[in-house]
């Protein structure tokens, strides 16, 4: 094949800017081959570098004694005890999935799931965080049910649990959708899987699906911003194969039980360039690659399609050789491709060969190591206004306004499409607060959750980012658990420009200083960024995925009030109503600060609550929609109704930060009250759940209706 | 008392029905696709839910030609017991083991929630637990639970007492709201709802426990 000579518009097709390209000259001292220029564009674009975050991310904590393994490999690995690990990461799949919503989002999920399963772990729980334009857009009831569909399609499949998420709508969302997906698995803490290769002349081993023209240049479209071309992105998206997805796990994690396994990495962005460089780099090893040795699923292929190519359910392993015939046998048992393509070499080199042609020759630790790093230039968001008066409007006004948004009604409709209790281990399934599931054979549970709020990181990204984090936390003090770690998946606009960079840095230290006041560390993340279509951004939206560990299911909070329960509120009550959601879904206003995040309070509150779990029968953390959502939420959820004191829209709506909604019976509300007090932890009587209303001051209305309508307008809105 | 769970390579609640066998007192073979033949001592097959073989064609459909199909074809109509759970039902109706289809839910979307079942008929040992006309909570898990069988077939069905459960509000669409059905001889139960989730008490319902302990009641040596 005549391969194109390398141009000036090549070169920027490729995403590489001029002084990216001279660099490039810079270091191999010749023209690239057009392979070369693929793999150079591969592994430098911004999804795959992350040369514009690297800087901040750096500044995280990402350590404990928890963690056994930070980011840097396919998923971060936490200790659970027993000689049990969790591994887990989340990870976005946001410009596929606009482009493409069911095969975007599924491939997102399939992603994921590899990355957890090629560190030998088997996945035991899934989440997913969303966020749409709003509901009147064009676009956007296609992409729900698309992305939704893909979402359920690919786990429901594969077989793992999806045990919570987030949905919500904003315009901002309109002409980008962020889809956001997290796995977790369970793996033998000593038994944990590498992508460092080790051993001169080892086989280099392709295992799984085989290769097609599917994806190339995928990771190369996720690091640019969208314009009217959009539709020709389609053949950049892939297409997921869940069963095959679900072989490749068994057959992995069969694999691993033999020994055969020297090193292993899943084939994602930029497949089989970004997996062989990284275990080569990681190793000090270079890499041969003899690419007539892949398996093809067409013919004529050329070593840049191959190179390039993001075909799903792959992966590469460097393979203990006295091993080969016992990993061949698994591997034929799922009837899955088994291909040695090449070996680790001495010297350091990433050797492309084609037929008798080398197709490729660079500096592989030269190549991994020496992406750009940029610096970029970053403005801090101003100080938000003040927020001007806000009118009073009756409670259940207020309430009806907020459950019959499709950001604040039930979820059942999404939910509902996803398996949430395969692997027979759900404890609790989505629907309110963090889901939880056995570790399988043992009495220990894990409590998931994923938040953020962007409207509060648009209006002051430090606070916002620390608020994230606390929400997070909150949600896992709130069912009981002992938080562990975090994963963030960074969703921003376009780097380059200022404004966008200062809302990135602002909420990196945001997430910073609440990680370590709450003793999660990173282990895990992932950056999207130019997220912008013709110059408009999202909001930004720092996802955080948390993990907690329960010891036994007597630790367990539960959310079921009964007839006569007090409802406390423990945390401080100022009435914040800045960026609120009654603000945006009554008053259509985003105005106003984000609450302020008091990290003492919510570590002293959180803790409080596990301290006093005998005293507690019902949990939830209060967040958007404040006291009045949160007490709907509660009392909807056990078929009861509930009187809250206060009319008064700051009391009620406002969303204060360090708060949780308990519900006790009397005489543990009064031993809450002393407890709270020789803790120094705020604490309020706020009213009492019971009849068949919900009070809200003097006004009320039947819990039937309002149930009604927080179950039906989702479904109504977007079905 | 041994159970045999048929594993297909897209089979994803094999280990839930095993544990729900053994927590009943099984003793459980996990048998693979490709062998030709079950143990030989085996009480019951079980065929668990998932997707047998990614269900890109119709569900079940390859999986019924499978090998171990066979056997359990074989076992069925020597008079064994047999269990098909969600995509297990599909494989049995495409194994002909038990009649009617399975199509695409009349909403078109996938479905996990947990649903009412109305015992039809305790007069097997499957639902010797429950009593006729009980209503218990049992979850679905399918994108292609809509019973479908043809006049004469369903008429048989109800002439017979071999519709096992319904559904008190209908999820899916099903023909007569039928959730699961039994075979001639009684021995044979395909059902879409999955037992083995409601089987412990940390599943938060523990109603599908029954069957299985009926199963043990029945399959013990006297």
């Amino acid at each position: 094949m005549q391969e194109p000579a390398i141009t000036p518009e090549l070169i920027a097709s490729h995403g590489l800017k001029p002084d990216e390209y001279q660099r490039i000259l810079d270091i191999i001292g010749r023209e690239p081959s057009f392979t070369e220029l693929g793999i150079f564009s591969a592994m430098w674009n911004e999804h795959c570098s992350y040369k514009s975050s690297k800087k901040w991310l750096r500044t995280l904590p990402t350590t404990g004694p928890q963690v056994i393994c930070g980011p840097g490999e396919n998923a971060g690995v936490v200790d659970i005890g027993d000689n049990q690990a969790v591994v887990f990461k989340m990870e976005s799949h946001n410009h596929p999935s606009y482009i493409e919503p069911y095969q975007g989002a599924a491939t997102g999920v399939g992603g994921i799931l590899r990355d957890v399963f090629t560190m030998g772990a088997r996945p035991v729980a899934a989440m997913n965080s969303l966020s749409f334009g709003e509901i009147s857009h064009p676009k956007t009831r296609q992409l729900v049910h698309g992305v939704v569909e893909g979402i359920g399609g690919y786990g429901n499949c594969f077989g793992v649990p999806t045990v919570g998420g987030e949905v919500r709508f904003d315009p901002a969302y309109n002409r980008n959708c962020l889809v956001n997906a997290f796995a977790a698995g369970l793996a033998d803490a000593d038994r944990i899987f590498y992508s460092a290769a080790s051993g001169v002349g080892m086989p280099v081993v392709y295992l799984g699906a085989k290769t097609g023209r599917d994806g190339v240049g995928g990771a190369t479209m996720a690091s640019a911003e969208f314009d009217d071309s959009i539709e020709e992105k389609r053949p950049t998206v892939q297409v997921g194969d869940p069963f095959t997805e679900k072989r490749l796990m068994e057959a992995t994690l069969e694999l691993m039980a033999t020994g055969a396994v020297i090193s292993i990495q899943d084939m994602g962005a930029a497949g089989l360039t970004c997996s062989a460089v990284e275990m080569g780099d990681k190793g000090g090893l270079g890499i041969r690659l003899q690419l007539d040795d892949v398996p093809q699923r067409e013919a004529g292929m050329s070593a840049y399609e191959m190179m390039l190519s993001e075909s799903q359910e792959r992966m590469l392993m460097v393979l203990r050789p006295e091993k080969e015939a016992e990993a061949r046998a698994v591997f034929y048992k799922w009837d899955l491709d088994f291909a040695i393509v090449g070996e680790t070499i001495a010297e350091d080199r990433f050797l492309i060969l084609h037929g008798n042609d080398v197709k490729a020759d660079l500096p592989l630790a030269t190549l991994a190591g020496s992406a750009p790093e940029y610096d970029r230039p970053w403005r801090a968001t101003a100080p938000a206004e003040p927020l001007g008066d806000v009118p009073q409007v009756d409670p259940v006004d207020g309430l009806r306004a907020l459950i019959s948004s499709p950001n604040y009604a039930a979820k059942q409709w999404v939910y509902e499409q996803y398996d949430t209790m395969v692997m027979a281990d759900t404890v609790r399934a989505p629907g309110l607060g963090a889901g939880l599931i056995r570790v399988h054979g043992s009495d220990k549970l894990l409590a998931f959750t994923s938040d953020v709020t962007p409207r509060y990181v648009r209006a002051n990204p430090e606070e916002g980012g620390k608020q994230a984090v606390a929400e997070a936390f909150r949600n896992l003090c709130a069912v009981g658990a002992r938080p562990l770690a975090a994963t963030d998946n960074l969703n921003f606009g376009n780097p380059e420009k200022p404004e966008i960079m200062g809302q990135f840095v602002g909420a990196i230290k945001g997430i910073g200083a609440a990680c370590a006041a709450l003793d999660m560390p990173i282990v895990s993340g992932n950056v999207s960024l130019y997220n912008e279509t013709d110059g408009a951004a999202i909001l930004p939206t720092p996802t955080i995925g948390a993990v907690g560990l329960l010891d036994h299911a007597g630790q367990i909070i539960g959310t079921q009030v009964r007839e006569g329960h007090e409802a406390l509120v423990i945390g401080e009550t100022r009435g914040h109503l800045g960026q609120s959601a009654l603000l945006a879904e009554v008053f259509n206003r985003a105005e106003g600060d984000a609450p302020p995040v008091d990290l003492d309070a919510e570590r002293r509150n959180g803790d409080f609550i596990r301290a006093n779990r005998d005293l507690i029968r019902a949990c939830t953390d209060l967040s958007d929609g404040g006291l009045a959502l949160a007490a709907f939420e509660l009392a909807e959820g056990s078929g009861i109704g509930v009187h809250l004191g206060a009319g008064d829209i700051e009391t009620l709506f406002g969303e204060d930060q360090a708060r949780y909604l308990v519900a006790c019976n009397f005489d543990q509300a009064e031993a809450l009250m002393s407890a709270a007090a020789r803790a120094g932890v705020v604490i309020a009587s706020v009213g009492r759940f019971g009849g068949d209303t919900v009070r809200l001051g003097q006004s009320e209305a039947p819990l039937g209706e309002l149930s009604a309508l927080y179950r039906a307008s989702f479904a109504a809105a977007i079905a | 008392m041994h159970a045999a769970i048929i594993v297909f390579p897209g089979s994803n609640c094999d280990r839930d029905l095993a544990v729900a066998f053994e927590s009943a007192g099984f003793r459980v073979s996990m048998v693979w696709h490709k062998d030709t033949g079950l143990p030989e001592d085996v009480d019951i097959v079980g065929v668990p839910g998932g997707f047998s073989f990614g269900d890109y064609l119709r569900c079940g459909a390859i999986a019924a030609q499978s090998p171990i199909c066979r056997a359990v074809i074989a076992h069925a109509s020597r008079g064994g017991y047999v269990l098909g759970v969600c995509n297990g039902f599909q494989v049995l109706t495409e194994t002909g083991i038990l009649p009617g289809a399975l199509l695409r839910n009349a909403r078109l979307k996938y479905i996990c929630k947990t649903v009412g079942l109305r015992v039809e008929t305790p007069d097997s040992a499957f639902t010797a637990g429950y009593g006729r006309g009980e209503v218990i909570d049992i979850p679905i898990a399918h994108h292609d639970g809509n019973y479908f069988a043809d006049a004469d077939t369903l008429a048989q069905l109800r002439a017979e007492d071999r519709i096992a459960f319904t559904y008190t509000d209908n999820p899916n669409g099903s023909t007569g709201d039928i959730a699961g059905i039994l075979s001639a001889n009684r021995r044979v139960l395909g059902m879409m709802p999955h037992p083995e989730r409601a089987a412990d008490a940390a599943h938060g319902g523990t109603e599908g426990a029954a069957l299985f302990r009926a199963l043990a009641g029945v399959l013990t040596p006297a």
